[in-house]
């Protein structure tokens, strides 16, 4: 399985056997499944005029739909960087009894299937559920507004933050914050001076990962959303709508602005990180 | 009441010094209320509503809606999809791994970041590309058509999602643990006259096994609940290309809330399953795992 094109690329010096095997192999999976599909997206709409592409993009419902999933995304991206942090701290620093349970529990947004967090979430905010109920008291509805849509997505968000946050804090040494203690900074000045500035990086590439992971979000938010134009109607809906009404074109002038966003997620993530390598 | 909560190093009754860098006791009880009830509301609650609603008329309910045609078709046909998507994702993260782990060449750090990339895409994206190139308006569609193939509303589309969301999982815990380990055990086995089989087989599984295993567990959670990407592709025909997690959603639209959540309660017990081992694994094989699971 030598792909003829590999001969270009120069064998590397290793005793080791499979490299054109295994390169060739992987690079074929993954332009076949991935980069090729994507071309598809990127290249169709410039089948579109500008202007209709244009016209597309700038529709109010696009707009709104777009605002929703990138402003929603973000807030909940800075909810779960404040609750990770503290969630990551207790984790990493305290010892108490059911720790081991909370730290499986984290990742459950990520195993358990968006249509089950969907289903349950839209039933437990529902103006007669456990939690909505306690809000319609104070006239508040959660579930079918854009509320109901920060609920989901703070929901999917959390692990990204808390995960990216617990390895580097569990690497942090004791003796920058004994040396902080010796000069006599109080435990406030050494957690706000010292600790939290070497966190820094991962609570920003932690914010990155769940900013992408909910803007991109469908199953968990569309039960809950209630789905309204303009109101609480998210991209990905928008999208699926489109695809609905054969609007192949419209339903990928969409999808690129969010592909968009995720190459810019992406670069500033690679950036990110090699800020924080060179911080070290 | 802190005291007897945290055992930690200030526990003893003599006013004690405290490292300066461990918090207050009033500190700790503080945060840990907070993350306690925070994980308690946003985590805890949703699950248990899953459970309650599903028992909400009792088991029998329960027992018809899951031994109904239509949701054991959907059970096949997710357990179908995951069974093929799977294993095709473990070759090529192993391959991709053996690549960039036993091997020097330019470019690396960007194949790593083209691998991750399905990641960074809405799961709508990645259902919407496979539309563009299979359907009928697509590049590939009307060739197909014409062989009668189909892959849109149909299984090769709901394994194509499954694929593409999945498609990092294995790759990303196998790279870094294979980084790490290095290539000299391979360089030795090599030169004592394995050939490259013998290699992966006898030098390399064994020291990846687990981190093997954590990778295919992961994939094979987020395959059997995709919901985003196999919804574009499925074309929710009831009993022929509904997936469990479909299957979920046209139950509950349908007003069968008991039943939807009956499917549910299946998913959830299969992703605390998943909890179950993950954490096993990252506590009784922690030094075989990628550098990150390491608690």
């Amino acid at each position: 399985m030598s792909a003829p094109g590999l001969s270009l690329i120069a064998r590397p010096r290793s005793v080791l056997p499979g490299f054109r095997l295994s390169m060739g192999f992987t690079l074929f999976y993954l332009a076949s499944l991935v980069l090729i599909p994507l071309m598809a997206l990127v290249l169709r709409p410039f089948e579109l005029s500008f202007e209709d592409l244009w016209t597309a993009v700038t529709a109010t419902r696009t707009l709104g739909a777009l605002r929703l999933s990138f402003g929603t995304a973000l807030a909940a991206a800075l909810i779960d960087s404040v609750f990770g942090l503290i969630i990551a701290w207790v984790l990493v620093r305290y010892r108490f009894f059911g720790k081991g349970l909370l730290d499986a529990l984290i990742d459950l947004p990520f195993a358990l299937p968006t249509a089950v967090a969907g289903i349950a979430l839209s039933t437990l905010y529902a103006p007669n559920g456990w939690i909505g109920a306690v809000f319609m008291e104070y006239g508040i509805r959660i579930a079918y507004t854009p509320w109901g849509v920060l609920v989901a997505m703070t929901f999917i968000a959390l692990p990204f933050t808390v995960r990216t946050i617990q390895p580097v804090m569990a690497e942090l040494r004791g003796d920058a914050e004994e040396a902080a203690a010796t000069l006599g900074a109080t435990r406030f000045q050494i957690l706000s001076r010292v600790v939290l500035p070497a966190l820094l990086p991962a609570i920003l590439t932690g914010i990155a990962l769940a900013f992408a992971r909910a803007a991109g979000e469908y199953g968990s938010i569309i039960f809950i959303a209630g789905n309204l134009p303009n109101i609480s109607e998210i991209a990905p809906l928008l999208i699926v709508i489109k695809l609905e009404q054969y609007d192949y074109a419209g339903a990928a002038a969409i999808g690129v602005m969010m592909l968009l966003a995720s190459f810019i997620m992406l670069l500033a993530l690679n950036a990110l990180q090699s800020w924080a390598s060179k911080r070290r | 009441m802190a005291r007897f909560f945290f055992n930690g190093r200030s526990g003893s009754r003599r006013r004690s010094f405290r490292s300066p860098t461990e918090d207050s006791a009033a500190l700790k009880l503080t945060l840990s209320a907070i993350a306690i009830a925070f994980v308690g509301v946003f985590l805890l609650l949703p699950l248990l509503v899953v459970f309650t609603e599903a028992f909400a008329e009792g088991w029998d309910h329960v027992w018809t809606t899951i031994t109904d045609p239509d949701s054991l078709a959907a059970i096949k046909l997710s357990l179908t999809a995951a069974a093929i998507a799977v294993p095709l994702n473990t070759v090529f993260g192993i391959s991709a791994a053996w690549a960039i782990a036993k091997f020097d060449f330019p470019g690396k750090t960007f194949l790593v970041t083209l691998i991750d990339l399905p990641f960074s895409v809405s799961p709508v994206v990645a259902g919407l590309i496979y539309v563009l190139v299979f359907g009928m308006q697509g590049w590939l569609g009307p060739t197909l058509a014409g062989y009668d193939i189909r892959v849109l509303f149909a299984l090769p589309g709901i394994v194509l999602a499954t694929i593409f969301v999945t498609f990092p999982f294995v790759a990303r815990e196998l790279i870094p643990l294979m980084v790490d380990q290095g290539r000299d055990e391979e360089e030795a086995a090599v030169s004592l006259g394995a050939n490259g089989f013998q290699t992966f087989l006898r030098v390399t599984l064994p020291n990846i096994k687990w981190g093997l295993l954590y990778g295919i567990l992961l994939c094979n959670a987020r395959a059997l609940g995709e919901f985003g990407a196999v919804s574009v592709l499925s074309g929710h025909i009831r009993g022929e290309t509904n997936t469990m997690p479909l299957h979920v959603q046209l139950l509950y639209d349908n007003y069968d809330y008991v039943g939807a959540f009956a499917i549910a309660a299946i998913l959830a017990m299969l992703a605390l399953l998943t909890l179950a081992v993950k954490s096993f694994l990252e506590w009784r094989y922690a030094d075989e795992l990628a550098a990150s699971h390491r608690h």
